[in-house]
């Protein structure tokens, strides 16, 4: 009769929540600006339309930022307990809102391409058609981009401090489908971009199926959706349950999948290589970020108590990840491929933070990801530079000899790519430095010895790239490097530069760290 | 009272400023116009002979009797929240291997004037040779300065990648492959340290309730000895693959047949000391137990090396090869006195640090002087009877060999003897078997001296031309270091001598009492 279900079913009888409209103001602005950039879409004459998007992005991810600022002593549980505004959180939200910024700039391009910006004319088109032609003639240029771009961002801001398995799910497809239809916008090589979008589409959809039913589970087992229950539920019953075995494992390939981690990594070299390189920047940047920060709350907060279940699971996810990402590189003839399986590297690094389940651990994963972002952003910016007649030139052997034509888009790139690499001074050097301590001091040695071969091997694919861009003649039709607007300069230049002060001078945003201290309950 | 010779204001950053020093320089030169060649050279210059002459003045204001660890220091926070601080100082051995450094910085400037020209093989401007040589020098002064044992390992890494551009866009032929040759393997042994590095921050978060990577604090804490050994060698492969020891030598040879002569001298002459330097200054105190444990496995390496060395220095064809090999068998000689745990091999050890570098500069710059006379051609059998036509070259071009084959008088031999005395009073066996390493080593020096300086005029060397000024001018001051600390040691010995004994009393060594067996000896 009224056993232990019915007193929790009594425990959690609807009560309507309060909700502090202030704490969530930065997804609000985000998600504000995305709905009014719809409206701008349908109404605004068109030759109106950017500015007034240029201006609602710029200013709402700007606004956003400084509400994350001034909200940066909150540590509350808001709407029922549904979201967890802590520091991990706000530091995340600052994170993902930066990097949107830089991203957004490198979409507002317009000077690379000759014919325009790096989107289709009209998306819907056919591509080869008669229509297609039509638009790209009178060229025509497309700003649904900008409201789409918010509503992933509004996700992305939800997603690390959502602090129930609904909301997280709501986030993530906040997140997500906004994404499905970018990557798919390629003005150039638009098959292939499709192709990379509906991939993209119908791996995530089945990675979020397997979100919900994992949330099912949790739910089954625990009477609730709320992080703190689950885990009080799981303190309060020691010992293992199918249910709860299961049900972290599904929730994990959910997240799992869009951080890009093996064997879920399929999906990555396809979409980087077919989506627009400038969405690709964001993607890789902006969606690792907002995915760890769930993936480190849920394993923290929820999964906390049953570490020694699920550790041995993530050890052969990371170390597949690592390796697979690693040796698969060395094999890519294209840039933006070798980048996509190095992300997916650089992902099974940042489990280790994971996987350390210590404050060193958190502290360590949320560094790596800021560094990693914004080098990222840096690289692909750079290959959005680098153009033949067919567009971007992304070949390798067109990159040969890139140091003799243009000396400092050179230089820069093999910035980037010695950050990625994780040679001392770069940001990349630091946020390795940081997440291999907290596993060993987690116990996590041999781990972090598969972490430093795969580096290895990381190494040598970038140290390649940068010996054919300085020691090797260039090809007989060299590509050309453009002169972009001040947008993508701007964005090379901060990526830059928080890539070699991250690496000097770490010890600020270090401090910021253990100021926001540990996740909330 | 100090007995230093000069008394230098402690108030100033000394250190800092003579590695800021070479870095402003390669910046400088970097933001000259690619145009103005000759004034990039000329700033270069200008900025390594400033570098140096600060060293003098810091060779003189060191105080060798001082009983402070650690002199110049300072000491800044720097990742404060991992324990790193910015923190640098120099004992006897440091400010004798930043001298080395700061000495060679100019010569090889001097001797690599035209390496970067129209027609030559590399990729690079000439801007970007010497702006990268500075830099280099900036992280040798580092590396040799730092007392945080993270700031070394980030000296460490980033001296990877001023070397590497050098090989790789100024090189030979080759260039490429040997760049990624050495960028690979000196980024395993890089790695290794890392988890090494880490490791021992862990342990000393344990053992000190803090962790931290300052280098005094790290002396002597309780590791536990299983956990030693794994660290002790995570640093010694890296110091191994550096120095480089046998078996982890096969990248030098290509690194050194490919760079132009200027880097091979950094790379042999300096870079490769930064191993056997972190030997001593790191292993053996802060792993004791362990580097007592694996001597015996690292004395047998060292042998293996001079004897594995030099053999297969007799049977090079080519003479960039053989210089590499000869070095190589030189470290045997410098690992061999440090792991012996004496105080005359390890100050041998140090001694020979210096005078090795000072012979490789003479081999490299003087065969470099030959080769480009003959379009770079590195085989031996290309040359012949090149005294008779070019005196000057063939005379420094003997003086060179003799160094390498440790002539007495000349810095080497007091290096290999001391090395062998410190040898012989622990193992004797093992002193002799490295004394044929000193035999084989006047074999092909003399061998390659014979092939190419006498005997009959080989085609193509007819009407070569004797050394010019600035040739000559590069040449003379290895010449007479060489001969200086030859004749009298005691110089840098002086410096030296305090913190080898220092070192030996941190591992808690000393030296084995003569012990006088039979009856023609006696006790006094």
């Amino acid at each position: 009769m009224s056993g232990v279900l019915s007193a929790s079913v009594v425990a959690d009888t609807f009560t309507l929540p309060t909700i502090d409209y202030g704490a969530l103001a930065p997804v609000l602005i985000v998600a504000a600006a995305a709905v009014i950039g719809v409206l701008v879409e349908a109404f605004a004459p068109r030759g109106a339309r950017r500015p007034l998007q240029l201006v609602l992005v710029f200013g709402s991810l700007i606004a956003a930022f400084v509400a994350v600022v001034m909200h940066a002593g909150i540590r509350q549980l808001d709407g029922g307990g549904a979201v967890a505004i802590d520091g991990p959180g706000l530091v995340l939200q600052g994170a993902v809102l930066l990097i949107s910024i830089v991203g957004a700039m490198l979409m507002a391009e317009r000077m690379v391409d000759p014919a325009g910006d790096a989107f289709a004319a009209r998306a819907s088109t056919l591509p080869g058609s008669e229509d297609e032609r039509q638009f790209s003639s009178r060229g025509f240029l497309q700003t649904e981009i900008w409201p789409l771009m918010l509503f992933a961002v509004t996700g992305m801001l939800l997603f690390p401090i959502a602090n129930d398995l609904l909301l997280l799910f709501v986030a993530l497809e906040v997140m997500s489908l906004p994404l499905y239809l970018l990557v798919g916008m390629a003005r150039r090589r638009r098959l292939l971009s499709q192709e990379a979008a509906l991939k993209y589409f119908i791996l995530g959809s089945f990675s979020s199926a397997f979100f919900l039913f994992g949330s099912a589970l949790l739910y089954g087992y625990s009477g609730s959706i709320k992080f703190g229950k689950i885990a009080e539920a799981i303190a309060g019953n020691p010992g293992q349950n199918m249910l709860i075995l299961v049900g972290v494992g599904m929730v994990a390939v959910g997240l799992l999948f869009k951080i890009g981690a093996a064997p879920f990594h399929q999906w990555t070299p396809d979409v980087y290589q077919g989506a627009p390189t400038p969405v690709t920047a964001f993607m890789a940047a902006a969606v690792k970020v907002a995915a760890f920060g769930a993936i480190l709350r849920v394993f923290y907060v929820i999964f906390g108590g049953l570490r020694w279940d699920w550790q041995p699971m993530l050890w052969v996810i990371a170390i597949l990840t690592m390796l697979i990402g690693a040796i698969v590189a060395v094999t890519q003839t294209d840039v933006k491929r070798m980048l996509a399986y190095s992300s997916i590297a650089q992902a099974g690094f940042i489990l280790l933070g994971v996987i350390a389940a210590n404050p060193a651990g958190l502290r360590g994963a949320i560094f790596y990801l800021v560094a990693y972002a914004f080098t990222t952003l840096g690289t692909f910016a750079v290959v959005t530079l680098v153009r033949d007649s067919t567009g971007e030139a992304t070949h390798l052997s067109k990159w040969a000899g890139l140091a003799k034509t243009s000396p400092l888009t050179a230089t820069v790139f093999a910035i980037f790519l010695l950050s990625l690499a994780g040679i001392p001074l770069t940001s990349g050097f630091i946020g390795k430095f940081a997440v291999f301590t907290a596993a060993i001091e987690a116990g996590a040695m041999p781990l972090v010895i598969v972490a430093l071969f795969a580096s290895l091997i990381a190494a040598f694919v970038y140290g390649r790239v940068i010996v054919l861009m300085f020691f090797a003649d260039p090809p007989a039709d060299p590509p050309a490097v453009v002169v972009p607007s001040a947008f993508t300069t701007l964005a090379i230049a901060i990526s830059v530069a928080v890539t070699v002060v991250l690496g000097i001078i770490p010890q600020p945003f270090l401090t910021l760290l253990e100021q926001a201290g540990v996740f909330i309950r | 009272m100090t007995s230093s010779m000069l008394n230098l204001p402690t108030s100033i950053p000394w250190l800092t400023i003579l590695g800021v020093v070479p870095l402003v320089g390669s910046v400088v030169v970097l933001l000259l116009p690619r145009a103005r060649e000759t004034m990039a050279k000329q700033v270069a210059l200008a900025f390594s002979l400033v570098t140096l002459v600060l060293t003098v003045v810091l060779a003189l204001g060191f105080d060798a009797a001082s009983s402070a660890p650690f002199q110049f220091a300072e000491k800044y926070e720097w990742i404060a929240s991992l324990g790193i601080s910015y923190s640098v100082g120099v004992d006897g051995i440091g400010l004798v291997l930043i001298a080395l450094a700061t000495i060679l910085v100019p010569i090889v400037m001097l001797s690599g004037w035209n390496d970067v020209a129209p027609g030559t093989t590399g990729r690079g401007t000439v801007k970007g040779y010497f702006a990268l040589m500075l830099a280099l020098e900036t992280c040798m002064v580092g590396v040799f300065a730092a007392t945080d044992v993270f700031l070394f390992y980030v000296f460490f890494e980033v001296m990877l990648i001023p070397t590497f551009f050098l090989i790789g866009r100024f090189g030979g032929a080759q260039r490429a492959y040997a760049s990624v040759k050495f960028l690979i393997y000196s980024l395993v042994g890089g790695l290794l340290m890392l988890a090494a590095l880490i490791g021992l921050y862990v342990v000393s978060a344990d053992v000190l309730g803090q962790g931290t990577f300052d280098f005094m604090q790290l002396v002597g804490i309780d590791i536990d000895p299983g956990t030693e050994k794994l660290l002790f060698l995570g640093f010694f492969i890296a110091f191994a693959i550096k120095a480089p020891l046998w078996p982890f030598h096969t990248w030098l040879p290509d690194a050194a047949r490919e760079a132009t002569p200027a880097t091979a001298v950094l790379l042999i002459g300096v870079l490769d000391k930064v191993g056997t330097f972190g030997m001593i200054r790191y292993l053996l105190p802060i792993f004791p137990s362990a580097s007592q444990w694996f001597a015996p496995l690292v004395i047998a390496m060292a042998v293996i090396g001079i004897i594995y060395g030099a053999l297969v220095a007799l049977g090079q064809s080519d003479m960039k090869r053989l210089f590499a090999y000869s070095s190589m068998s030189h470290f045997g000689f410098i690992a061999l006195g440090i792991f012996v745990f004496t105080s005359q091999g390890m100050s041998g050890s140090v001694f020979y640090m210096i005078a090795h570098g000072l012979a490789t500069a003479a081999l490299f710059i003087v065969g470099g002087y030959l080769m480009s006379r003959r379009g770079g051609s590195s085989l031996i059998s290309d040359y012949g009877g090149v005294a008779k036509v070019a005196p000057i070259l063939g005379g420094f071009f003997m003086f060179a060999a003799l160094s390498a084959l440790a002539l007495p008088a000349l810095a080497p031999f007091v290096g290999e003897f001391l090395v062998l005395l410190g040898t012989f009073e622990r193992y004797i066996v093992i002193a002799v078997i490295a004394t044929i390493g000193i035999v084989l080593s006047a074999a092909y020096a003399l061998r390659l001296y014979q092939k190419t300086m006498t005997g009959p005029v080989a085609p193509g060397i007819d009407g070569m031309k004797d050394l010019g000024g600035r040739e000559f001018t590069s040449l003379f001051p290895v010449f007479a270091l060489t001969l200086v600390l030859g004749v009298i040691p005691g110089i840098a010995l002086n410096v030296i001598n305090p913190a080898v004994d220092r070192t030996l009393t941190t591992v808690g060594l000393t030296d084995p009492q003569p012990v006088l067996t039979g009856t023609e000896g006696g006790q006094p």
